[in-house]
Formats: structure tokens, sequence, C-alpha cells
């Protein structure tokens, strides 16, 4: 189960851009696509760890400002030939507010 | 329903059309293949190392059987196409087998020509075509068969004898002319292929012409016109070949040498295309790859009605794959009007190289024995590059300019497996090699995104090539201008021309204009256009932060770690204890962990938290510091010595002129970084001379230099001019900086733009052409305005970009 927290605003997040949430379990960067599509993961880069929402967002896609690695949003997974993935996060829109799903895990351990 | 689409012909052009084709729309059409030999489609080039025993039929197969049933195609392998009918759009198969297209793709590839000579039918006669023949030269190895005839000593004759002899037979080359491989190498290089293979056992006999095959049941001998015969178990005809035009000629089809088409690839019929060896396009036949891939890529874009390819013929080089002997050639190695022929001849170590020359362009080449410098003159070659600076050394090889990378001068083949290739990446010579056979990769942009060799600084990419080359056959690349990225077809000065053209001032009207593939680019070509919109509609485009790489949308440069480094600007390198009490308190303030002086004479803080920048800023400006573009594709820093003021050698006041100089200029954005220095004499000390823009003072004036960087390629400055006064100084530069801003593409440095363009064309625009200097230099003027606002002004303010610097939210 997920625990939903609300973290802003559609508009708070630039089309073809980024933004960042922390959590207990470290930064998670939120994407806004040009059709409006939102999408979470990690904000490491399974590369070099290279923080995801510093980078370029282009399609459904996101490049690394480190070293060019590019990663499908809605799967996390780096495209070929590259092998690695990040951290994918539910986050959903409901009347232009924007909610984060958290895993219970993370949850807990925000509270303990 | 979907439409029909026919291949004629499952060679590699063909094959090549349809797999670009199924890249960019995949479900357009239903595929039916006709090939008239009974497999897969396989690498017609590495033919010559499976008869030398080099590999195997399956290692040099590109699609199998497999690959057509996955994507849906129909195959019909061994059924060879007898017939058009254009009136029902149909094709007929030699058992009988009709099929319906709505489109038609003719590759037929092309046939051996067969010496009209007696006895030309008899068993044990034969060509090099294709697998058949392979076994065929195979068999008669095996079968203990002694004597090889090979007629024809051009670059298959020659592969096909060094085959059979590799097979243990003993072979006699007969050419016509006395020249081997007179399409591609002059007298000097020939002599030198033909003592070198004659060394290795086979025998030549030139300037003989056949005029009868002899032998009864089958093949016996070969009798020639001087009435000469020798004993032959085995006659291969290598003499050439003719575009296969029957089926397309019969169908009534405009055909000259080959099927005619135009700049799409169509013919004379508009529901048929054509590609390969069996075309003619603009009076030319091509009998090389690398032509292939261009026609297949256009002419897949027009199948998929894309329309926005065109295909302006090739230049082409080629390679003689025999082992151990390596020639190279390339253009016009012949020379003619107006040539000038540039040799080195070492007959001792077997060496011969010759550039051909013509108003300092190299027009041609051929290359014997050393061939490792071979990629870079056909570079040369097709980007008609100014050769004057290197001119006098271009025969040493790419490596003694220093450019070459790691060991660009050791022969790429001889290096051991573990030898380090690309040293940004870490990626070995193994590496590579294994993936191009494991991946069946054909280009530089597969290598690169597959092993990431050559993928960072680039200064290996000649030796991967070579690679390349080496390891799948001869894949040069050729004269087609890079598309700007995989989102378009375009070149980086095709995009120009169409924002000036067409006056588009945002990103979104260059992707719909010209019809980009990706809905909103991706992170190669939006930060190009996004500076090329810019630098042509100043203050008209909007500079679109989305579309800046990080660095330059936070004004801060990013770091490993994910924190930022932070450099106010010091103009000139001129600072005081009042800013330096500031930076030290901004230190202290946000416990900035490096504080570092930079190669600019300008300080450096590392290690600033993202959130924290508007405020460190914020402190910066207050003492009157604005941010220094260490970041960015712009002026980075005017980097100065003392000059007359206190120096006793000094002649002018260089630290005053690199301040104004810096005042004037920056702000401004340009296609990558641009430094600057001004020294006060000529012992240099701010080292102006590998710099984009330098200036050498002397007691009679200014000495301007232009294109110098340090970096990966170091390149010291050509000497632009000298002027007598600061004023000139300063519009001489602002002009130098516009061109540039104006003509160099996104992220090249002015050193190869430079190289590309050639100086002379730089001095004619700045020096000579007066009053387009003062016209450059005054659009320079003008654009400033717009860019010269502190970026950090505006985002200590709080009021710009302020969502860029503050997390959305903390949880937990």
């Amino acid at each position: 189960m997920y625990d939903w927290h609300e973290i802003g605003a559609l508009d708070d997040v630039p089309r073809l851009g980024s933004r960042v949430v922390h959590t207990p379990h470290g930064g998670v960067a939120i994407f806004r696509t040009a059709d409006d599509r939102i999408f979470a993961l990690r904000d490491r880069c399974p590369h070099k760890g290279g923080p995801l929402s510093q980078g370029i967002v282009h399609g459904h896609r996101i490049t690394c400002p480190l070293h060019n690695w590019v990663l499908e949003l809605e799967s996390g997974q780096a495209v070929a030939p590259d092998v690695g993935c990040a951290t994918r996060y539910p986050v959903r829109v409901e009347n232009g507010r924007l909610w984060l799903g958290l895993n219970d895990v993370v949850s807990l351990a925000a509270v303990t | 329903m979907k439409e029909r689409l026919i291949l004629v012909g499952n060679g590699m052009a063909g094959m090549r059309t349809l797999e670009e084709l199924l890249a960019i729309a995949p479900d357009q059409y239903d595929i039916t293949v006709f090939g008239a030999e009974p497999h897969g489609n396989y690498n017609r080039i590495l033919l010559s190392p499976v008869l030398a025993g080099e590999k195997t039929v399956e290692q040099i197969m590109l699609n199998d059987l497999d690959w057509y049933a996955e994507r849906g195609i129909t195959l019909h392998a061994g059924k060879a196409v007898i017939r058009l009918n254009r009136a029902r759009r149909q094709v007929i198969a030699a058992d009988g087998t009709v099929a319906p297209y709505d489109w038609l793709l003719l590759a037929t590839g092309s046939d051996p020509i067969i010496l009209p000579v007696p006895g030309n039918d008899l068993p044990g006669v034969i060509t090099f075509r294709d697998i058949k023949d392979v076994q065929a030269m195979l068999d008669a190895a095996c079968a203990g068969r002694k004597h090889a005839v090979v007629i024809g000593g051009g670059l298959l004759g020659l592969e096909a004898a060094n085959g059979l002899m590799k097979q243990g037979m003993e072979v006699t080359v007969v050419h016509l002319l006395d020249v081997l491989m007179e399409r591609q190498l002059d007298t000097e290089a020939a002599a030198l292929l033909r003592t070198s293979l004659e060394e290795r056992g086979l025998r030549f006999l030139m300037g003989a012409q056949t005029v009868a095959i002899l032998g009864e049941e089958r093949v016996k001998g070969v009798r020639f016109k001087d009435g000469l015969e020798i004993p032959a178990d085995l006659v291969v005809m290598a003499v050439g070949i003719r575009p296969n035009i029957q089926l397309a000629k019969a169908a009534g089809i405009h055909c000259e040498r080959g099927v005619v088409v135009n700049d799409t690839m169509q013919t004379y019929d508009p529901r048929i295309y054509a590609v390969g060896e069996c075309v003619q396009h603009r009076g030319q036949t091509y009998g090389l790859v690398a032509p292939l891939w261009e026609q297949a890529r256009v002419c897949a874009n027009h199948l998929a009605h894309f329309g926005i390819s065109r295909y302006r013929g090739s230049v082409t080089s080629t390679k003689l794959k025999v082992t151990g002997i390596d020639v190279f050639s390339a253009g016009e190695f012949g020379g003619g009007p107006g040539c000038d022929e540039i040799v080195l001849r070492d007959r001792a170590r077997g060496v011969y190289k010759k550039l051909v020359v013509r108003d300092n362009r190299v027009r041609g080449a051929v290359l014997y024995g050393d061939t490792i410098d071979g990629s870079w003159y056909f570079q040369l070659l097709r980007e008609k590059t100014d050769i004057g600076a290197f001119r006098e050394s271009i025969l040493f090889g790419q490596a003694h300019l220093g450019d070459a990378g790691h060991g660009g001068g050791n022969n790429v083949l001889a290096m051991p497996d573990e030898a380090e290739i690309c040293g940004c990446n870490g990626v070995c010579k193994g590496v590579i090699v294994k993936a191009i056979t494991a991946q069946k990769l054909f280009t530089l942009e597969e290598v690169r995104a597959h092993t990431k060799a050559s993928a960072s600084c680039g200064s290996c990419t000649g030796l991967v090539e070579q690679l390349l080359a080496a390891t799948v056959g001869d894949y040069s690349k050729t004269s087609r201008e890079k598309p700007l990225c995989a989102c378009t077809e375009h070149s980086h000065d095709q995009v120009r021309k169409v924002i000036r053209e067409q006056h588009l001032t945002s990103l979104r009207a260059v992707f719909d204009f010209m019809e980009w593939k990706t809905p909103d680019g991706c992170h190669s070509c939006r930060p190009a256009i996004n500076f090329y919109l810019i630098a042509a509609w100043p203050g008209e485009a909007r500079d679109d932060a989305q579309s800046r790489f990080i660095n330059e949308r936070v004004h801060a440069n990013i770091q490993k770690d994910g924190t930022y480094s932070v450099v106010p600007r010091m103009w000139g390198g001129l600072t005081s204890p009042k800013e330096l009490r500031a930076i030290a308190d901004v230190a202290d303030k946000f416990q900035i962990p490096t504080v570092k002086v930079t190669g600019g004479q300008r300080i450096d803080l590392l290690g600033v938290k993202k959130e924290d920048l508007p405020k460190v800023w914020a402190d910066l400006n207050a003492a009157g510091m604005v941010s220094g573009h260490a970041y960015g594709k712009s002026l980075r820093t005017v980097k100065t010595c003392v000059g007359s003021e206190w120096c006793r050698f000094g002649t002018q006041d260089s630290t005053g002129l690199g301040v104004k100089l810096e005042k004037m200029t920056w702000g401004s954005w340009t296609p990558h970084k641009f430094k600057m220095a001004v020294s006060g004499c000529p012992r240099n000390c701010a080292e102006a001379t590998i710099k984009d823009f330098g200036v050498v003072c002397v007691d009679s004036g200014y000495e301007l230099h232009v294109g110098g960087n340090g970096g990966i390629k170091l390149r010291g400055t050509d000497l632009l001019c000298k002027v007598a006064t600061e004023e000139e100084a300063m519009e001489y530069c602002g002009a130098f900086m516009q061109l540039y801003r104006e003509e160099a593409r996104y992220l090249e440095r002015t050193a190869p733009w430079l190289e590309r363009v050639g100086l002379a064309y730089v001095r004619q625009r700045i020096v000579e052409d007066g009053e387009g200097r003062k016209a450059l230099h005054q659009r320079f003027l003008a654009s400033q305005q717009y860019a010269q606002i502190d970026p950090w002004a505006e985002r200590a303010s709080g009021r710009v970009d302020a969502h860029e610097f503050q997390p959305l939210r903390r949880v937990g």
C-alpha cells in the first residue's frame, strides 16, 4: 500500500522541467512533460548517481546532466544500449494538485 | 488495409532500405521480399575473407530467416523475379508466383561481366559475386585442382586471387592494362602492390588480352592474343560489374547504364523506387557500399512519406581487403589541371603516400603500406578543409598534429585487445571489436551508443573508425552532411539557414517547419536550436530555459555530487580587498568547502548547495560582483598581464584593454566557450596565443590572434592582423565574435571552426572587408543589449526562476 502525500500544484512544475521532493529516503524527482504527464523517479541516475531532476526532459524521457544517460520516465529504465533502472514512484494529479505515493516502509521509516 | 511494398533483390542495399524504413515507420507496409539467392541477406563485402578462410558464411549473415519472420516480412528466397506488370502492379517470379504491390523497390544489384570469348561457359569458369561462387572456388581448391587463373587485376580480382592462393592453389592474375587496380591506384602504388603480392606467391600477366578459354568437358587453359597458352583448372572472371537492369528495362522503365533515379531514389515510374548498384543517379553508378547506405536512408524516408531527404551523390573511398597489405584510395587521385601532388615515398619500408591538393583542399589520396591516416585524409577531403596550416606536415599524419589521442601513431590493428582506445570512458580495443561483431554494428554512432568509446571528448574517433573499418569491412563514412541529431535529417547549417530565412523565433516553429521526428527534440538538438534562435533573433526569440543544459539554466557549474560551483566575475583578472573580503565572508557563511584559483584568473567557490545559490549571489552582488559565466557556452574570461602600468617590459596597458574587452563582451552567448587574453608584450605572460581571441601588445600597436585553445587538442592561434589602436582592437574583437556566433556550429570551438572554414575566409570577412567588419561589430553590440543582464542579480531577487532553487516539498 502507498501513503499518498500532497506535494504541490501541477503548475509548480514547469513544462519539460522537474522539481525535487525531499523524502526520508532521499530526493524524488517530479517530471512534467510537454503533454502534461507527470512522472516521479528517484533523483539518482543508475549510472553514477547524477541528479536526474537537473536534466533535460524530452518526449517521455530524461537525460542525466552528468553523462547524458537517457532514461524512460514511465519505467525508469535506461534507454538501450545502456542498462540500469531508477526507482519509480506513483504520482497522480487531482484537481490540479499533485499527489506522490510513498511506500509504507518509507512512511514507517519516516515515523520511527 | 496496409499498403503493400515489394522489394526485388534481397541484398545489402535493399535490406538496408527496409531496416531504415522499419526504424521510422514500422507499421506502414505489408512487406514482401524476393531474392534470387536461397539465403537471408549477407554481407557481400566479406566474401573475400570467407574465401581466404578468415570468416565463415554464418559470420557474414546480416539478416537470417528468423529476422524476416519476426518482422512479419514474407521472404521468397531463391525465387528470381522475371517480369513486372506495371499496369496491374504485379511482380511475376520464375516459379509462377504473382505478387501485387502498391509500391515497388528495385535493388537488383549488378552482374559480373563475362568476357565474350569462346569457352566462357565451360565448367570451371566462374565469377566472384555471391556465396555460390565462393563455394565453387572452395570446392575447386578442395578437389586438389592446382592452377587458378583470375582474369582482372582490379579490387575484386586481387581479393579472389589472394583467397585462392590461401586455399593452396597456384594463382595467375591476368590484367589487360599495365597497372593493377587502375581505378584506384596510380602507377607507383600499383607497382608496390604488385611486388608485394608477387612476394606472397601470386603471378601476374600484365597487358594480356584473353582470347579463348580452352577445354572440352571442363576448363583446361587460357589463350592470349599473343598466342601464349597457360594451364587452368579454374578461371575466375573479375573484369567488372554491370548494373542489372533487365527487369526494369523489359518493363519499360527508363534505363541508361543503370536504372535512372532522381534525388529521392524514385524511377521514372513514380510507384517504383530503386537503390544500390543497379541505380544510375546524376550519371553515376556505384559499386561500393558506403553510397548504398546513403541511398537507403533517403529512399526509406520517401517510402515512409516523410519527403524531406535528398541524395546528392557520394564521394567514395576504397580499401583492399587483403590481410597484411594496406591500400587506400579516395577521390581524384590522378590529379588534373591546377592540382599539386604531395608525395612521400619510402621503398625500403614499403610506404607510399600521395595526396592530390588543389587550392589548399585535399582532392584525392592514394596510400600504400601505411593507411592509418586514410580516414583522416578522407574526412579532410569530404569536408573540404583548408589544410594551409598543416600542409607541410600533412603526410606525417594526424598523430603528428598531436591530435589522434592515445597512441594514434600506432597501427590500431597491431594493438593488443586490452589496449585502451577511449581514455575518457576506459574502453579497450577488445571490447569495441567484440561489440562490433556481436551486435553487428556498422556506424560510429552505433559503436558510441553500445560501448561509449569516442562518446565523450571524441579524440579517439579516428581510432574507433579504423577498428570499425578493419572489423566489418569498408564501411567508410561518406560525404553526407551529418544530421544535427537523431531527431532530424537536417544538418546544423540547414537548421540555421532556415531559422534565418523563414524568420523562425521559437523551438516549436523550428520543430514544425522542419518536421522534427520527435515531439520536443532531445538533449542534443534543443540547446543547439535555442542558441541558434537567440543568436539570429536577439531580443525577439525567447530564451527557453528548459532547453538549456543545467549549468546555463541555474548559472552555476554542476559537480559530480550534485552541488554547484560559483565563480564571480573579476574584470580582466583585477580584484580588490573589498571583493576578496566578500568572497571570504560568503565562503565562511555558507560553509563552502573548497576555494580555488582558476586557470582564467578567477576564484572558484566549489561545493555550494543548490538552495544556497541565490543567497550566495545576493551577497556577492552586494559587494559589486556579477556572474562570471564560468558555466556557459559564452564569454568566459579575459586573462591579462599587468602591462605597461607596472611591468618594466610592458608596451601597452594590457590590463586596461582586457577590462574594456570584458566589459564589452561579457554575457554574450557563443557556440562554445570563448576565452580571451591580453598580453602587454611579446613575452606573452597572459598566454594569449592559446585563446579563442588573443591580443599581444607590441610597441607599435596590437597583434590580434584567433582560434587557439588548450584542451584536448592544443592549438596555437593564427595571427589575424595587426592594428594600431585600442578602438580597432575592440572592433575586430566584436566582429570576430559575431562571425563565430553567426556561422560556427553549436559546440564547435573557434579552433575547429577556423580549420574548417580557413583563416583566409575569416581574414577576408574581418580584415579585408571593412564595411562587413563594422556591420558585424554593430550586430554584436546590438545583441549585447539583451545579453548584458546579470543573471545572478535577477535570481537573487527571487523574481526569476525561483522554482529552480527550492525543493517542491519536504515529506516526512
